[in-house]
């Protein structure tokens, strides 16, 4: 019996020390096996803060400016006396900075009614899986606006808080494996100023967009947002207000996105797209317009300053 | 009874013996440098795991590539999305010996060493060999270094021509790992 005992412990023993010296061998095994999961963060589920004119999830890193020059000509119904539209453009000059790599602030003003606009945006989820599963990004964005034009009636009693609007969105991404990135946007706008009783001062919209990678530095865009029917009541200048459909690609060269797009929208901020747009597909209302966005690195990341390289 | 004590004994033995002769980390430092005519570019990662085994001379690596941090946010993302594309390839990886190991024992001097192995970037192995130091420091851990050169075309990284300018073909890499024993 005590033989036995002792032939099995060594058996026990000999099994082992194979183990162990098996084990040795594979030390990228060894040491696979000894790290913890990290977070991975996916990373470029849009190529810039804005899909066309809307805005998507992405922010600024922290220290990090965006001046973006948005441009759409008038629509290419307007013939060969406008050229097309080219003669008639509208333009936005928009700044965007990273307060930290979540929360980003911007201003901007739009030609187009010669409006100044204010954002505020916070990236409060991240699409991540390791350490944490999580399947989408999630951005909220709160915009004021001030619409600074004349005002149409001066003998009116005109108050300043009619000359504000506001928009408030929550923008919820999925990037789909490497290529596809699609995106929803429940987005209300508010005016404090509507023409008639009939038009809701707040209203309801749901975006939907979607980016898909072509090649590393060609994306394709679209961008959609859609009204309920029975919130305004008023034509703009004699035309209906419609949904606005977005088109367009991404080219990436370095620090710089272009941005070039096909769209029924002149304006560039979500006021505009949510409850201004006339535009039409169908009757040839079509604008081609632009997005020129470059990021100056201002303040460098202090961890990488610390460091001793 | 003797006899059992006899053998839990040597192979206790054994047992501290081949694991004090383990070393690792999982805090190493890996940095890179890229000198291009436009803008120069580098990049560190603190959390590089590492593994030296005394007893056999071998060596491994794991260095997570979405670790990299860059001075500025975009060239981070480009470096993941583009370059070395982190998300079908997340990890780089070394496996080797160091060579001549049966001559040598690490002590309090700096040691010139030679490492030949495989290295992996961008899923592409390759056959290397390059020269580090290894010392036991006065807290009796083990200290490595190492600075190399590798070419992105060998790893099939993409340089687009519009960044030729920016971007050198030719990569520093600067190693520095302080091990502790296992």
């Amino acid at each position: 019996m005590k033989k036995c005992k002792t032939l099995l412990l060594t058996g026990i023993l000999i099994v082992f020390g194979f183990n162990s010296s098996k084990a040795q061998e594979d030390l990228l095994e060894l040491l696979n096996a000894r790290e913890d999961s990290v977070r991975d963060y996916t990373i470029a589920t849009f190529k810039t803060t804005r899909l066309v004119s809307g805005h998507s999830v992405e922010t600024n890193a922290k220290g990090v400016l965006n001046f973006m020059i948005g441009h759409r000509f008038g629509a290419v119904n307007t013939g060969w006396r406008d050229f097309w539209g080219l003669d008639n453009a509208t333009v936005r000059l928009g700044f965007d900075y990273g307060i930290t790599d979540q929360i980003n602030i911007g201003i901007g003003r739009s030609s187009y009614q010669k409006t100044f606009d204010g954002t505020l945006k916070w990236k409060f989820l991240r699409q991540q899986t390791g350490y944490k599963n999580i399947p989408i990004t999630a951005t909220a964005v709160g915009a004021v606006y001030l619409n600074s034009t004349e005002w149409s009636n001066p003998d009116r009693d005109n108050l300043f808080s009619s000359r504000l609007a506001y928009h408030y969105a929550l923008l919820l991404a999925r990037k789909f494996g490497d290529a596809v990135s699609m995106q929803l946007m429940p987005t209300v706008v508010h005016r404090n100023l509507v023409p008639t009783k009939e038009d809701n001062n707040t209203i309801v919209s749901i975006g939907a967009g979607t980016s898909i990678k072509v090649t590393n530095s060609l994306r394709f865009n679209a961008e959609y947002y859609f009204i309920p029917d029975g919130q305004i009541a008023s034509d703009i200048g004699g035309l209906k207000v419609r949904n606005s459909l977005s088109i367009g690609v991404d080219l990436e060269t370095g620090g710089h996105v272009f941005q070039l797009h096909l769209t029924n929208s002149r304006g560039m901020t979500e006021k505009y797209l949510v409850g201004e747009n006339t535009g039409s597909w169908g009757k040839g209302d079509i604008h081609f317009g632009f997005n020129v966005s470059r990021v100056f690195t201002l303040k460098k990341s202090k961890e990488f300053r610390n460091n001793n390289l | 009874m003797k006899k059992i004590t006899a053998l839990l004994l040597i192979y206790s033995c054994s047992i501290t013996f081949t694991y004090a002769q383990k070393y690792v980390t999982r805090t190493g430092s890996i940095s890179f440098f890229s000198e291009a005519p436009l803008e120069n570019i580098e990049a560190y990662n603190n959390q590089v795991s590492g593994i030296v085994d005394l007893e056999t001379g071998g060596m491994a690596f794991t260095v997570l590539m979405k670790a990299f941090i860059f001075e500025k946010a975009l060239m981070q993302e480009h470096f993941n999305e583009k370059y070395v594309e982190s998300h079908k390839y997340p990890k780089a990886t070394f496996k080797g010996n160091i060579m001549d190991f049966d001559s040598f024992q690490p002590g309090s001097e700096q040691e010139e060493i030679k490492v030949s192995g495989k290295l992996t970037i961008h899923g592409i192995t390759k056959e290397v060999t390059v020269n580090g130091t290894l010392k036991k420091d006065t807290n009796g851990n083990l200290e490595g270094k190492s600075v190399f050169n590798i070419n992105l075309q060998d790893y099939e990284i993409k340089v687009p021509s519009a960044v030729r300018k920016n971007i050198a073909d030719n990569i520093e890499i600067k190693v520095n790992m302080l091990y502790e024993e296992m």
